[in-house]
């Protein structure tokens, strides 16, 4: 690595596939949990991760990453300035199960800043692995329930209407909010290169 | 080169989108750089079989890294065992097979060590065998092996484990497949933009040309950065092999505010 010039930099390690073999090594007891069960505000996040036939995943991990109530997050390169939240861990991982479901329980995220004095609507980061993927798949889940919210969001505003946007936005239902990740197919959802 | 279908260009939202106005008033955040996308295979790689049903046929849709994809977990020791870098330990005896020592440093892109960041690995026993339900493969569990380590770097991007080495083993990929021995690894960086989950080689496997999984990646120089080093250094007299591999996750893109070119 050495003589390589900062300009350039060092070329990144290749992605390679999760396997179908890996519940052993990244399952967490309480992986699904970013909030304890219990906590006062605690949504469930939830739905099937399906393939190009429809058919269940039962071989995936869903992981995502979020900001607080507030719209803050545990990060020093937040340039607010991180805001940790007790009892709050803003990530959480849940292997699919044989139907392709997936469930985590957290807080509902608050709006973030934008680009340009923009609000981007609250919104989860989501990580999609599963054999078959070589590389993570990069998503996000907005709420059903804030459409003032979603309609001023940069990013739902740069998708091709509303068929890309809705394969984002989750539906609220009791205790939560549902949304089912298709890889591929006619409801395919929108992922992202970041 | 065929990465072109993985990202989509939408030009119509560049000029006079708020995404892609660039700095403007408000929060300006630096995002990472992009070098990925030419390192990492293609979604859709049907001599792995697999990715037939499972990647995505619209085209990525590329968006700036913002406050949520710049930051990320910091997990810490929490997550972490004393003992969770020695695979070999806590199981009730010595796994069978040679064992190794697993070393090397996280780099961002830029060169600069992350640290404090969780390393997960997990992987086959000696026998080329996964503790894990469905693996159906005939050969022998190792009740001493589980094959799961995690650890957190130091202050200069250093990990360690200690393990076994794993053997390869037939998957029903295509007639006659074996994977190249490898050790799977799981890293979170400092931001959701640097997640990187892959797999490690060994040198010299013979299977290497023979395994779509590691040919997904298209350039020979950025798979040969999959293949860990053997490593005099860290071979211990009596006792384990030594393997060294350096990871590399997405550099920062340099901010307005850093030194100005000369």
């Amino acid at each position: 690595m050495s003589g390589t010039t900062p300009e350039r930099g060092l070329p990144p390690t290749p992605s390679q596939t999760v396997g179908p073999f890996f519940s052993f090594g990244l399952e967490w007891e309480d992986g699904p949990l970013a909030v304890a069960e219990g906590t006062a505000g605690a949504i469930r996040l939830e739905g099937r991760l399906l393939d190009g036939l429809g058919n269940p995943v039962p071989d995936g991990i869903v992981e995502t990453w979020q900001a607080d109530p507030d719209g803050r997050f545990a990060h020093p390169d937040d340039p607010r300035g991180a805001v940790t939240r007790d009892g709050f861990r803003g990530f959480a991982r849940c292997p699919t199960d044989g139907e392709g479901r997936w469930s985590i329980l957290t807080l509902k995220p608050g709006p973030v800043p934008g680009p340009r004095g923009t609000t981007q609507a609250p919104h989860v980061a989501v990580s999609v692995l599963a054999r078959g993927i070589l590389t993570r798949l990069a998503t996000r889940i907005y709420f059903g329930d804030e459409e003032a919210a979603n309609a001023a969001d940069p990013v739902l505003g740069s998708l091709r209407g509303e068929a890309e946007r809705s394969t984002l936005i989750a539906a609220p239902m009791e205790g939560g909010y549902r949304l089912d990740i298709h890889l591929q197919g006619p409801d395919e959802t929108v992922f992202f290169a970041i | 080169m065929h990465h072109e279908h993985e990202v989509e260009r939408r030009a119509e939202v560049g000029e006079g989108s708020p995404l892609w106005a660039g700095p403007g008033e408000g929060l300006i955040v630096p995002g990472y750089r992009r070098d990925h996308e030419n390192v990492d295979p293609p979604g859709d790689f049907p001599e792995y079989r697999g990715t037939i049903l499972r990647h995505p046929k619209r085209p990525l849709v590329p968006i700036p890294d913002l406050l949520t994809e710049v930051t990320g977990p910091l997990l810490g020791e929490d997550r972490i065992g004393g003992s969770d870098f020695d695979l070999t330990a806590g199981q009730g005896g010595e796994p069978q097979g040679q064992k190794m020592v697993l070393h090397g440093r996280v780099l961002d892109g830029n060169g600069r060590p992350i640290r404090d960041t969780l390393v997960e690995i997990w992987q086959a026993n000696a026998a080329g065998r996964y503790w894990h339900a469905w693996d159906n493969h005939p050969a022998p569990l190792d009740p001493h092996f589980e094959g799961v380590g995690r650890c957190l770097t130091d202050e200069e991007g250093r990990y360690r484990f200690v393990t076994i080495k794993p053997g390869s083993y037939p998957w029903g990929n295509h007639f006659n497949a074996w994977r190249p021995a490898h050790i799977h690894l799981s890293l979170f960086g400092r931001a959701f933009a640097q997640r990187l989950v892959t797999q490690m080689y060994f040198p010299g496997d013979p299977m290497f040309d023979h395994d779509p999984i590691f040919n997904s990646v298209r350039e020979p120089a950025d798979r040969a950065r999959l293949i860990a080093a053997f490593d005099w250094e860290a071979t211990t007299p009596e006792w384990a092999l030594g393997y060294r591999f350096d990871i590399v996750l997405r550099g920062r893109e340099s901010t307005p505010f850093e030194e100005p070119h000369s």
